[in-house]
């Protein structure tokens, strides 16, 4: 049963049992996203009282118990980041981290718009947790609707025992890698929105001199669930390895596009056929622009960081773009990688020269407009971009070009003997910024 | 072990002269290094690539201590 | 104290630092535009630039300090790093202390490369290129062995090598190959709204 709201599609899986303890229960069944709404649904958030120096142990063994890994594409153990910043010396900041760059991706806006005051719980239960005096919402700055939800929110909350700790909203260029969290805090600290080096992640990210912790909204929805239900709760849903429910954008050839609540383990298949695609299946863009082709046949694969790695797929951000039957896969990963090229920060010679040249090679692919050398140049190039600039960018595009070529082989072969397929020239199922890069252009 | 600072380097290419044991150059002139341990004998001129790097990215670690332009 | 051999080590000096500051401004827009080869590599004019300017700023320095020391003619310690504070030739030795100013600046980020933004470090020693014609016209307008000409012939070569080597540095440092940014094409949205920088 789907509802949909002005923009981003919500929709309901009735699978998952017991919509009480789920991030988009209370949305299904009040329609509101209020205080009043959120409190009568989940009951007041359980923060600690001031001085309760057991609680940050208790809530982090709960976060730790429950199994929560991050939903902002590195799916890192959330009580991990937790502990490395309650140690960290001087004031702290949480982040809350609700760029959402991926431009196939609505869920973090959905959490924002739909269930602000569960992440915003999120946020005030992690800043207890580490001792924390400041908490950013960080929000696209193209993203009106979402920021004017956090706002509204906020101001609800403010000055209440749910807000111990204030809470500011920002909003940062709505760039791709603007909502990497080393670009998210250099961004914050007066610099841009460009990721750093970290050679080693041992240190936390600061913001000025205060260690700081970026969490993608879900993941602080998600701890807000657990600090309530408890960790049993959040384990009652998804598998053992991948425990609780996850939000995923199901988007491309589907006649249902929206954000779905599913638990994870359950197939990609049912997931995907849950949307109503408009054709038979060919593959499914996983995990995002930087993430991995799924073919078809792979569509029973469980929908969980394991199992989807095994077939060559990525949770990611939650993404799944589906491709149709009659459409061609050459062409909309050259769209991809184009867009791609255009959002790097610019800051590293094999990413900004690297990115535009394998766009330029699955442009030519696309067109049909090959030399004998193309494909083998294409390997050579993802090959150099592979892991050598500062962040996972150049990464990303080299494994979602790496798994185009896999997964539509025999596509690849004929686009490259100057025989395009006879669907290059149909219209992109990519998101309007992105469909609408032309052949001509690449 | 050699790290390059992806950000600071500008393909000035003279860790590759002087290395070419160890670094070779992508087509847009940025250094590729080998992984693992630098071996003795070269020790000394992957010293001096760090030394005279003008972007300080080539960098060179022992464990966890960042070796630079210091020895 | 006062004597001719002051003199000719004034302008000795200074004529060496001519030549030698154009050396070192030649190597350095050979390495900065990356016109290196394996038999000339960039480490080693690098390294070559780097030594020839310690030089030059030697020589200069025993240029400033005999024409200082020569009571001959009234030139003050002030004047060395102020301009126009000097009652001989004021003008002339005025230009004189820009270039050493400029050049004091270039030597002093230089010798804290590492320590100052690069951008910093980059829009100093660009000022180099300003410090020519004030050391230039300095040159000309002291006047003393400008009328020889050998020295006419080899100022006039001076000025030609700087002046080709700044126009050739000016054209590649401007060229698309340097300027990675605008290798990124710039993508509009459909509504035709530009895509907005990552910085503030």
């Amino acid at each position: 049963m789907a509802t949909a709201t002005t923009d981003s599609t919500i929709t309901t899986d009735r699978a998952v049992p017991g919509d009480r303890s789920t991030l988009l229960g209370g949305w299904r069944a009040r329609h509101r996203a209020d205080l009043a709404s959120h409190l009568a649904h989940h009951g007041a958030p359980p923060l600690p009282r001031p001085g309760d120096h057991a609680w940050p142990p208790r809530l982090a063994a709960a976060v730790e118990a429950s199994g929560l890994t991050g939903r902002g594409g590195a799916s890192f153990p959330s009580v991990t980041k937790l502990r490395l910043l309650a140690s960290a010396p001087g004031r702290r900041t949480v982040v809350v981290n609700g760029m959402e760059g991926e431009p196939a991706s609505a869920k973090d806006k959905t959490l924002l718009r739909c269930a602000p005051h569960l992440v915003l719980d999120g946020a005030e239960l992690a800043a207890c947790a580490v001792g924390a005096s400041r908490i950013v919402v960080c929000v696209a700055d193209g993203d009106h609707h979402s920021a004017d939800a956090v706002v509204r929110a906020v101001a609800e909350r403010a000055g209440t025992a749910l807000a111990p700790v204030t809470v500011e909203v920002k909003r940062p260029p709505g760039r791709y890698v603007a909502g990497e969290e080393s670009a998210l805090v250099s961004w914050l600290d007066g610099g841009p929105a460009a990721p750093g080096w970290r050679p080693d992640k041992g240190h936390s990210l600061t913001i000025g001199r205060r260690a700081t912790l970026v969490h993608n909204t879900e993941t602080l929805a998600h701890l807000a669930l657990v600090a309530r239900y408890g960790p049993e709760s959040f384990r009652s849903r998804g598998v053992p390895d991948a425990p609780g429910t996850t939000l995923v954008t199901v988007t491309g050839a589907v006649e249902h596009a929206g954000v779905y609540e599913v638990a994870m383990g359950r197939s990609l298949g049912d997931i995907v056929h849950g949307a109503r695609p408009t054709d038979e299946v060919a593959a499914v863009l996983t995990g995002g622009f930087g993430g991995s082709w799924v073919p078809a046949a792979a569509l029973a694969t469980p929908y969980a960081p394991g199992p989807l790695a095994a077939v060559g797929g990525v949770v990611g951000a939650g993404v799944l773009v589906v491709l149709a039957r009659r459409a061609c896969g050459i062409a909309e990963t050259a769209r991809v990688a184009r867009y791609m090229a255009g959002e790097s920060a610019g800051q590293c010679g094999p990413c900004v020269f690297g990115l535009p040249a394998v766009a330029d090679d699955l442009g030519q692919l696309w067109r049909g407009t090959v030399d004998g050398g193309v494909l083998a140049r294409l390997e050579a190039r993802l090959t150099a971009v592979d892991g050598r600039g500062a962040c996972r960018h150049p990464d990303g595009v080299a494994r979602m070009a790496r798994s185009a070529l896999r997964v539509f082989t025999a596509d690849a072969a004929a686009h490259a003997s100057g025989r395009p397929c006879a669907f290059a020239r149909q219209p992109s199922v990519l998101p309007a910024t992105v469909g609408a890069i032309k052949a001509g252009t690449t | 072990m050699i790290k390059v600072n992806p950000v600071a380097c500008t393909a000035y290419g003279y860790c590759a002269e002087l290395l070419p044991e160890l670094v070779t150059l992508d087509e847009w002139g940025y250094p590729i290094v080998e992984r693992g341990a630098v071996p003795p004998h070269l020790v000394e001129l992957a010293r001096r690539a760090a030394k005279d790097c003008p972007r300080r990215a080539f960098l060179l670690r022992q464990a966890a201590t960042e070796v630079g332009s210091s020895t | 104290m006062s004597s001719p051999v002051l003199w000719y080590a004034t302008r000795a000096t200074g004529l060496m630092s001519l030549v030698l500051l154009t050396a070192t401004t030649l190597l350095g827009v050979i390495t900065a535009n990356r016109a290196t080869s394996a038999r000339w590599p960039g480490f080693s004019l690098q390294d070559l630039h780097r030594r020839l300017s310690v030089l030059a700023l030697a020589f200069l320095a025993g240029h400033i300090l005999t024409s200082v020391v020569d009571t001959y003619v009234n030139i003050g310690w002030t004047s060395i790093v102020v301009p126009l504070a000097s009652s001989y030739k004021r003008v002339w030795v005025a230009l004189g202390s820009i270039g050493i100013d400029l050049l004091l600046a270039v030597a002093v980020t230089s010798f804290l490369r590492h320590k100052i933004r690069a951008r910093t470090w980059r829009a100093v020693h660009w000022l180099a290129y300003l410090s020519w014609p004030a050391a230039l016209s300095h040159a000309f307008g002291m006047g003393t062995d400008m009328r020889q000409g050998w020295v006419i012939v080899l100022s006039a070569l001076c000025v030609a090598v700087v002046a080709g080597a700044g126009l050739w540095r000016l054209a590649v440092s401007t060229s698309r190959r340097r300027n990675a940014l605008t290798l990124i094409p710039v993508h509009h949205r459909p509504d035709g709204v530009p895509v907005k920088p990552l910085s503030a």
